[in-house]
């Protein structure tokens, strides 16, 4: 049985159109007064997902549970779970008040009952002094709180939002971030949000679900996910990493060496059930290397190109063997003394731990 | 303007446009200028005068052209009104109704009456109603009119209902509206500027029908057109460009409502 | 994304999907009772054999159809020869369908393309005072035309005063005054489709043509003409077939002499003269005409659309 604790309960939940599985059996949980992410790219299933959570997306197959009570087969409007759409879907011949209001008054609240609830959603996210303004007189962030006071309004179990940072620009969407995290943790309402930009559900969430061709590849919390993905996508996908092809040498105890093409060595965290002679990647994250002179090491290399990109200086090296490494250094004084010119021989320290073996 | 590096502006476009802004008004003012000419006669001017709006209303003919003008009104709003209704549902149907196998049947239903000529369809439905034994008058005029302006309603209101996305409706639901509300309380009101625009184009379509009213009409039920076709047919008399500039005047001010509904709809 | 591909893209929108039949009930009910069935019955209609004071007695007969075509002589005892009355008054009906729509093209394209090209602001006031005449009542207009097209109407007495012409023209009741009548009555049909088809045309395009060393005449003939070519033809559709069963400006304004197929039809519906079934087999002629027309050209567009889109 589901557990009545999670807020929601996916199990075993496909969807097909016609021939095409847009979901693989996903089988997931969101727990209760968390802000839960679903990341991936586009056309990974994350909206359908969403939108079947909300109602407007039928299951093909399996189930999904509400605090333990099953809704896959109620129509959205006796879901209570509310959504902030992408694109906010406020109604264009209503006022701000009226929209939030309507949620209220469908569910039987009076006229009067409506309008105070409504005036409170409008302090929360600062927009009192907009209340009879029509939405296309409101700017896009505006709009977007609007969005949010009109789903938060009803008081709803979940509230889904289904990228609703992406039409707005950089600035306002950085705002909003903390602004949505502050208004989650005030409410105490479940958070389940849609994103493709893995900083925003880097930032924002309690817990990720990354998906991708329509599975779930890895689910957990934000650090988790960044420090040890699961598989090549999720380690690609999440921020920027070398992936190295490598051969598994042995395995002692929890310590795995692998060796690469060029016949270097590295050891890392033993995982799955790979056996000495498989084929495995390793991931290794920009910022956890170092450069220094050459110095005789075996993990050297010519330095091909500097990039710099503001906070940090990304430097090219080309190893032997065909391999080529990209780290990061901090644009600070100390670490910009360790950059060398294009050309130059230079020695690669990577850190302990830093190195992540894959088996997918 | 047109500068030589302009290769949108062709030389001569813009006289042709003028030229054929000219055509088309030209007569409609000519008429309505001798609307109100003082003298019985149509070829002479003889100064201003209101005479044949005032023949019009209290003349000999008034009884008839009184009685025709409450036939058309009557007709064109109840058919306006019944096919927009009908159309706004199909439109709904057709736009929101998913994939469906008579959806293209249902299309070519719906445009039919804009692909048969009118004389056609005029016969076609003088014979229906011979064959079923039904008598010719109001009434048959009002259910062909019903029939032929589904169409004009139609193409208005779901190019506009295309033009709004289905988040509304679902925005609705997901905050607790029945599919019903959702239709009532978001979607009807969105729709609203096509649904006035199909409205009047509807109207002025019944207004405007000559060929189908004259076949279906019967004896002593006459429209402003079929009364005006009856008298014209006896030679122009000043009276009759009395009625016509009046009848220009209620089409002007209908396409200015509806050019202000659009533009309104623009700016919000 | 899958999900918005499955809202606003490849699916279609199914909110209403449960209540559809419900919905397009009344529709269909109306045009099938009202449009659908009657046509039908003309059909049989033009297969029965007519009464002479109007209507019809229930006889299958084929006799509309050959009167339509062959001529039996007087007392319908001598051998078929092809009758050419009512052919060539289709022939005419045609002929003079198809001047009115040239007329239109000519003077409704540039039109088209004056307005399309103008500033946005001014644009939609264009297009509004081009509306204005099709909203209009199509009697009323046909009723100015013959006032001004009259022998002494105001068009006469200006090229009089002018000392343009000595004696009155002839116009009303000539087989021109037919064409200028239809040209009239559906020139705002011509306009407006193209209008909307030169707005959406990609200016760029024209700008690329004579960058390539085109001239403006070439730019128009080879890139600007078949990029806005569906609004023409759906243009010399509005026009074409509304002019070919036109009954007002052939009556009003063609006398007697330029009888075409709409007045052909209407005169076998008025009166004790009249012949039911010959009326219902001349309608499903013109009906028959019409489609095969719409068709070919609907076939021509699909492939086009095909084409355009590989």
């Amino acid at each position: 049985m589901p557990d009545t604790r999670n807020a929601i309960d996916v199990r075993n939940a496909v969807k097909r159109y016609g021939s095409f599985t847009a979901l693989q059996s996903i089988t997931l949980s969101i727990r209760d007064n968390e802000f839960f992410t679903l990341l991936g790219p586009s056309g990974c299933g994350k909206t359908t997902l969403l939108r079947m959570i909300a109602g407007f997306e039928d299951v093909t197959e399996g189930e999904i549970f509400l605090f333990g009570e099953e809704i896959e087969n109620l129509p959205p409007h006796q879901r209570p779970v509310n959504t902030v759409f992408q694109n906010y879907a406020l109604f264009p011949h209503m006022t701000i008040e009226e929209n939030v209001m309507f949620g209220l008054e469908m569910r039987g609240s009076s006229r009067d009952a409506a309008r105070k609830k409504a005036c409170e959603m409008l302090e929360l996210v600062q927009l009192t002094p907009f209340s009879a303004r029509k939405p296309s007189q409101l700017s896009g962030g505006q709009q977007q709180r609007v969005a949010l006071a009109r789903a938060l309004a009803p008081q709803p179990k979940v509230l889904l939002l289904d990228e609703p940072l992406s039409a707005l620009d950089l600035k306002l969407r950085q705002a909003m971030r903390s602004e949505l995290k502050s208004i989650q943790r005030e409410t105490g309402i479940t958070f389940t949000f849609v994103t493709h930009d893995q900083e925003e559900a880097l930032t924002m969430s309690d817990r990720i679900a990354v998906m991708s061709a329509g599975r779930l590849q890895q689910l957990g919390e934000a650090r988790d996910i960044y420090e040890r993905p699961v598989n090549r996508f999720v380690a690609d996908f999440i921020g920027e990493t070398n992936l190295l092809d490598a051969r598994l040498e042995a395995v002692d105890a929890s310590v795995a060496t692998c060796r690469l093409g060029n016949g270097l060595t590295l050891e890392c965290d033993a995982i799955g059930n790979a056996r000495p002679g498989a084929d495995v990647h390793i991931s290794i994250r920009p910022e956890r290397m170092t450069l220094a002179a050459a110095n005789g090491d075996p993990w050297r290399g010519t330095v091909k190109e500097n990039i710099f990109v503001g906070t940090d200086v990304q430097t090219v090296v080309q190893l032997q063997g065909g391999i080529a490494l990209t780290v990061r250094t901090q644009n600070s004084a100390a670490g910009v003394a360790t950059i060398l010119d294009p050309g130059t021989e230079v020695a690669i320290t990577v850190e302990a731990g830093a190195a992540r073996m894959l088996e997918d | 303007m047109s500068s030589r590096g302009d290769v949108r502006t062709y030389s001569g476009s813009r006289a042709i446009t003028m030229l054929c802004l000219f055509v088309l008004y030209a007569p409609l003012i000519i008429v309505t200028i001798y609307s109100f000419n003082a003298s019985r006669s149509i070829t002479v001017w003889e100064g201003l005068s209101l005479q044949w709006y005032a023949d019009v209303f209290w003349g000999p003919e008034s009884g008839k052209f009184k009685q025709a003008a409450i036939n058309s009104f009557t007709i064109a709003l109840i058919a306006a009104t019944m096919s927009t209704a009908i159309a706004t549902s199909a439109a709904t149907a057709i736009v929101r109704g998913g994939r469906f196998r008579l959806r293209m049947a249902s299309l070519g239903l719906i445009s039919l009456p804009l692909m048969v000529p009118e004389i056609v369809t005029a016969v076609a439905t003088l014979i229906f109603f011979n064959s079923i034994g039904f008598t010719r008058g109001y009434l048959t005029i009002l259910a062909a009119h019903i029939a032929f302006c589904i169409p004009f309603a139609y193409l208005p209101i779901q190019a506009r209902m295309q033009g709004i996305e289905d988040t509304f409706e679902q925005a609705a639901q997901d905050l607790y509206a029945t599919k019903a509300q959702a239709f009532r309380r978001v979607l009807l009101p969105m729709m609203m500027p096509g649904i006035i625009a199909g409205f009047l184009l509807a109207f002025i379509v019944s207004l405007d029908d000559f060929i189908i009213t004259n076949f279906v009409k019967g004896a002593g039920v006459e429209t402003l057109p079929t009364a005006i076709f009856g008298s014209v047919k006896q030679g122009i008399k000043p009276n009759i460009m009395a009625i016509s500039t009046m009848l220009l005047v209620v089409s002007i001010a209908m396409v200015t409502i509806s050019y202000i509904v659009g533009k309104k709809d623009n700016s919000t | 994304m899958a999900g918005a591909a499955a809202t606003g893209g490849s699916a279609r929108s199914n909110t209403y999907a449960s209540a559809r039949n419900w919905l397009l009930l009344p529709s269909w009910a109306v045009l099938c009772i009202f449009v659908l069935a009657p046509v039908a019955m003309m059909l049989v209609y033009s297969f029965l054999t007519k009464e002479f004071r109007g209507g019809v007695i229930w006889e299958f007969t084929l006799a509309a159809y050959d009167q339509f075509f062959f001529d039996r002589g007087l007392f319908g005892d001598e051998p078929a020869r092809i009758d050419w009355t009512y052919i060539l008054i289709f022939w005419r009906s045609i002929w003079q369908a198809g001047l009115a729509t040239l007329l239109a093209l000519l003077i409704g394209f540039p039109t088209a393309y004056f307005i399309a090209t103008r500033p946005a602001r001014t644009r939609t006031v264009w297009v509004f005072l081009i509306t204005i005449p099709y909203w209009v009542n199509l009697l009323i207009r046909t009723v100015s035309m013959k006032f001004l097209l009259r022998d002494q109407g105001p068009l006469n007495d200006f090229l009089l005063a002018t000392g343009l012409i000595d004696d009155p023209i002839r116009i009303i009741n000539t087989n021109a005054a037919v064409q200028i009548g239809l040209f009239y009555s559906y020139l705002p049909f011509m306009v407006l489709p193209i209008y909307a088809s030169v707005e959406r045309y990609n200016f760029a395009l024209s700008e690329a043509a004579a960058d390539l060393y085109a001239s403006k005449w070439t730019t128009l003939r080879r890139i600007v003409i078949p990029s806005v070519r569906p609004g023409i033809i759906a243009g010399c559709i509005l026009v074409f077939v509304p002019s070919l069963g036109a009954f007002l400006a052939p009556d009003l304004l063609g006398g007697a002499k330029n009888f075409m197929i709409g007045s052909l039809i209407e005169e076998q519906f008025k009166g004790n003269a009249g012949n039911w079934p010959f009326g219902a087999a001349a309608s499903m002629i013109l009906l028959t005409l019409v489609l095969v027309i719409l068709m070919f050209l609907a076939r021509q567009q699909a492939r086009a659309d095909r084409e355009a889109t590989p």
